[in-house]
């Protein structure tokens, strides 16, 4: 037991060890730099630059980072400080299945609704013409996945917060608001931080709902009704069919390893957030 | 101060309604997912779908259905579960009953779990596909076992932790007190005692297996065919629909539409019973 | 008792779900003394204290009728606005919750969320109130620290500053010497005795020998139901009920 318990915890470094080993062709010949910030994508010609799709997932992220944090933000407030507490249990389990839908019925559901809104009304609002395959679909569909695990974390990180710190304020005469604005907000704002980061790495890494509605084009994108073509939809694309270029698997890996990085990045932050929290709970 | 007052007054209503507007965006969208996709669904939806396993010229827009999908997904994801059920339950056990509360080795396992939790399943497909190199497997159903697998163990174990850590310790050590060892303490009595919150537990980690089709892309491959043996390749719901969505034609996307709606109506049967299993828990240990 | 006192429950009954927690009190509280609230552990004291300040509605399945009147207003009229009701109301709990600021920001905050601008104003309020409670001379130089830092004792009569800057008339105080060393809880004691000439106080306690020092009026609770009050003499000296001698006595507790 105890070493299937190690080998889970070494199941970490494992995957990073793996997908070193097989990046390690493209990074052994080539600058690191090179790879990252050059955006020459020609694989038969052995250029492999991936700043289209380095700049692809940062506007898609970004995108749905924006749209998602105040939605959830307020929705997590709502839940925790306003609604009765039958509303809230009530509601709850339907934050978890907005979690469990398939990244590919988001997809789906971005292609029928989401793609022909961004195309028919709102490029047009904005005098500009999309296919609707853009990196604001992609956005607004990114930011609907991500609404549940920000609200979920946000909404514990509140319930941790003494009840009595909110009885303080509000018996100094002020309103549930201005306790929410002043003292609340305040004393979660860690908790908050950490709760969007988790966010952010989730819609960083999604891949077949941005695959699907992000248009994949090999560029990069000056507007947010450009197609954009991130870094998931890149492996997802081209992966185990292109293998007879030279060094394209290894190019791929190297995707994955950044990837794998950003987001173990973001959750050793995040997670060490919350876990401080937690013990300060206790 | 009378102004002031109603100035707060103001804020506070303004700041309500901003937030019941959120609320209702948030979950407007899961009800407009879940409607979207069962109005097109059911247009579409014909026995033939969940009957039958494509025939020549499927993708064309002929005859079949993606019967074959359906029972791979099944076999996939059912084997794979097993799999991380093996794994994630002496694990959870492990750093529940044997390292004992605030042990570091705990804390790291714990971590660990969170970060592999964290890691898109994009990612598992791609370090599944490198150990399937390695042992000289191609696409096939056992590589999806084994990414699925991987893919879903920090789910499950994350699940079933948040249930057997909440068995209370007196019951630990009352079976200590009759005599009982570690190990059947862990696996006759907690085991038993938190079952429901188990099964709910591999229902979780089925739920999002069996949805998700990055982690599956290249390690399971694709087949028309209902896999017969580890070694061939499985098709998915996920990539069942993903494919036909990515066909030109209209008869075959509608298909995909009708696939989307039997995958959501699994998923949500899925959620449905592990939230009640684990509500029926909740109730039966709260007293 | 004779006259009208600011503070008066009427028939207030309280139940947590199908739990009653509060049975039909009725008791006027009199004003700029100080009362404390008797009983077991679990017999209603926090409950009562928390239906006067309206902060009770906050919990969930709590069912409240009944009537709680300042001067003429029931707190309990949806006419009338909470927040100005809680404003003529201090409330000190069990333990000092600091609101995540600064000491300076934590007296100010309850002037500041009823309108008050000027910055010299402020500095004055905070200073004076500070200086009432005593902490002044122990925290001038630090003013401007998080209040988090301050230790336990000094904590809670921060709380009991920033409770009196917004200018209650009553000043409700549950156990609030349960988290500190005797040194601190002195202090508070001490506070009070000092408050009481302008404030109607009201304290919750189970330490009997905390309400002898400092109580002019004694209620006594056990299981939700108010069984006896009266002035201090009397209640510890002459109790009429049965139960209220054996609670002083030591019997039950």
């Amino acid at each position: 037991m105890f070493f299937v318990s190690a080998c889970c915890a070494l199941l970490v470094l494992f995957m990073a060890l793996g997908l070193f080993i097989k990046a390690w062709p493209i990074l052994a010949i080539k600058p690191i730099t090179n790879i990252l910030f050059s955006d020459i994508w020609r694989p038969l010609k052995g250029q492999f630059g991936m700043l289209p799709f380095i700049t692809g997932t940062l506007w898609v992220t970004g995108i749905a980072i924006i749209i998602a944090v105040p939605i959830s933000l307020l929705t997590a407030i709502y839940l925790s400080e306003y609604a009765p507490k039958r509303l809230r249990e009530f509601l709850k389990p339907f934050i978890d299945l907005l979690a469990g839908i398939p990244s590919v019925i988001y997809g789906v559901w971005g292609i029928l609704i989401i793609v022909p809104l961004v195309k028919n009304h709102i490029a047009p609002l904005f005098d500009s013409v999309s296919s609707g395959y853009s990196v604001l679909t992609a956005g607004i569909v990114l930011s609907i996945m991500i609404f549940p695990v920000i609200i979920h974390i946000t909404v514990e990180v509140f319930q941790a917060v003494p009840r009595e710190l909110r009885e303080a304020s509000l018996a100094l005469g002020a309103t549930r608001w201005q306790t929410v604005k002043h003292v609340l907000l305040r004393k979660a704002l860690a908790g908050i931080v950490a709760a969007n980061i988790l966010g952010l790495s989730r819609a960083f890494g999604e891949t077949m709902a941005v695959l699907m509605v992000a248009g994949n084009v090999v560029q990069t994108p000056s507007s947010v009704f450009d197609a954009g073509y991130p870094l998931p939809a890149l492996i997802a694309n081209n992966y185990g069919e292109m293998l007879s270029i030279p060094l394209y698997d290894s190019a791929l890996m190297m995707a994955a390893l950044v990837l794998f990085a950003v987001v173990i990045f973001f959750n050793v932050v995040s997670r060490y957030v919350l876990h401080r929290i937690s013990l300060r709970i206790n | 101060m009378k102004n002031k007052f109603s100035a707060r007054r103001l804020e506070e209503s303004l700041f309500k309604a901003l937030m019941i507007a959120c609320a209702l965006i948030v979950f407007g969208s899961l009800l407009m997912i879940i409607g979207t996709i069962f109005t097109r669904g059911i247009g579409s939806m014909n026995i033939d779908m969940v009957t039958k396993t494509p025939e020549g010229g499927y993708y064309l827009g002929k005859e079949g259905g993606v019967l074959n999908a359906i029972i791979g997904s099944f076999i996939l994801t059912i084997a794979a579960a097993g799999l991380a059920l093996l794994i994630s339950l002496p694990v959870v056990l492990y750093i529940n009953v044997y390292a004992g509360k605030g042990s570091r080795f705990a804390v790291i396992i714990r971590m660990s779990l969170d970060f592999l939790w964290g890691i898109p399943s994009i990612v598992y497909g791609a370090f599944g596909f490198t150990i399937m190199i390695c042992f000289g497997i191609t696409a096939s159903l056992l590589g999806g076992i084994i990414t699925v697998a991987l893919f879903i163990l920090p789910i499950m174990s994350r699940a079933m932790d948040e249930v057997i850590s909440m068995v209370p310790r007196e019951l630990m050590e009352a079976s200590y007190s009759l005599g009982a060892t570690k190990y059947e303490t862990a696996f006759r009595v907690i085991t038993l005692q938190a079952l429901p919150g188990i099964v709910s537990a591999v229902l979780i980690a089925f739920g999002r297996g069996i949805g998700d089709a990055a982690s599956v892309l290249f390690t399971a491959g694709f087949s028309d065919r209902i896999p017969l043996s580890l070694l061939q390749p499985a098709a998915t719901l996920p990539l069942a629909i993903f494919f036909q969505l990515g066909t030109p034609f209209p008869e075959v996307q509608e298909r995909a539409y009708a696939s989307a709606f039997i995958l959501t109506v699994l998923i949500l049967i899925i959620s449905i019973t592990a939230r009640l299993l684990t509500s029926r828990y909740k109730k039966n240990i709260v007293q | 008792m004779d006259g009208k006192s600011l503070l008066q429950v009427r028939d207030l009954n309280v139940s947590y779900g199908t739990t009653p927690a509060l049975k039909g009190i009725t008791v006027e509280i009199p004003d700029k003394k100080i009362t404390a609230i008797i009983g077991p552990s679990g017999c209603g004291k926090s409950t009562l204290l928390r239906a006067l300040n309206r902060l009770l509605e906050d919990g969930d399945d709590v069912s409240i009728s009944g009537k709680v009147l300042v001067g003429n207003d029931d707190i309990y009229d949806a006419r009338n606005d909470v927040t100005q009701i809680r404003k003529k109301m201090g409330l000190l709990s069990q333990q000092p919750y600091p609101l995540p600021m600064s000491i300076f920001d934590n007296v100010a905050y309850g002037p500041r969320i009823h309108g008050l601008k000027s910055r010299k104003m402020m500095e004055d309020t905070v200073r004076h109130y500070l200086t009432i409670t005593g902490l002044w001379d122990e925290v001038k130089d630090r003013i401007h620290e998080p209040a988090a830092r301050l230790s336990i004792g000094q904590q809670q009569r921060l709380c009991l500053a920033r409770g009196l800057a917004v200018e209650p008339e009553i000043i409700l105080a549950d156990e609030p010497t349960s988290a500190l060393d005797p040194k601190s809880s002195q202090k508070i004691e001490a506070e009070f005795k000092k408050l009481k000439d302008r404030y109607t106080i009201i304290i919750v306690t189970h330490i009997l020998r905390q309400a002898r020092r400092l109580a002019d009026y004694v209620a006594f609770m056990y299981l939700g139901e108010l069984i006896e009050h009266g002035p201090a003499e009397q209640i510890f000296n002459h109790p009429q009920h049965e139960m209220t001698r054996e609670y002083i006595q030591g019997v039950i507790s």
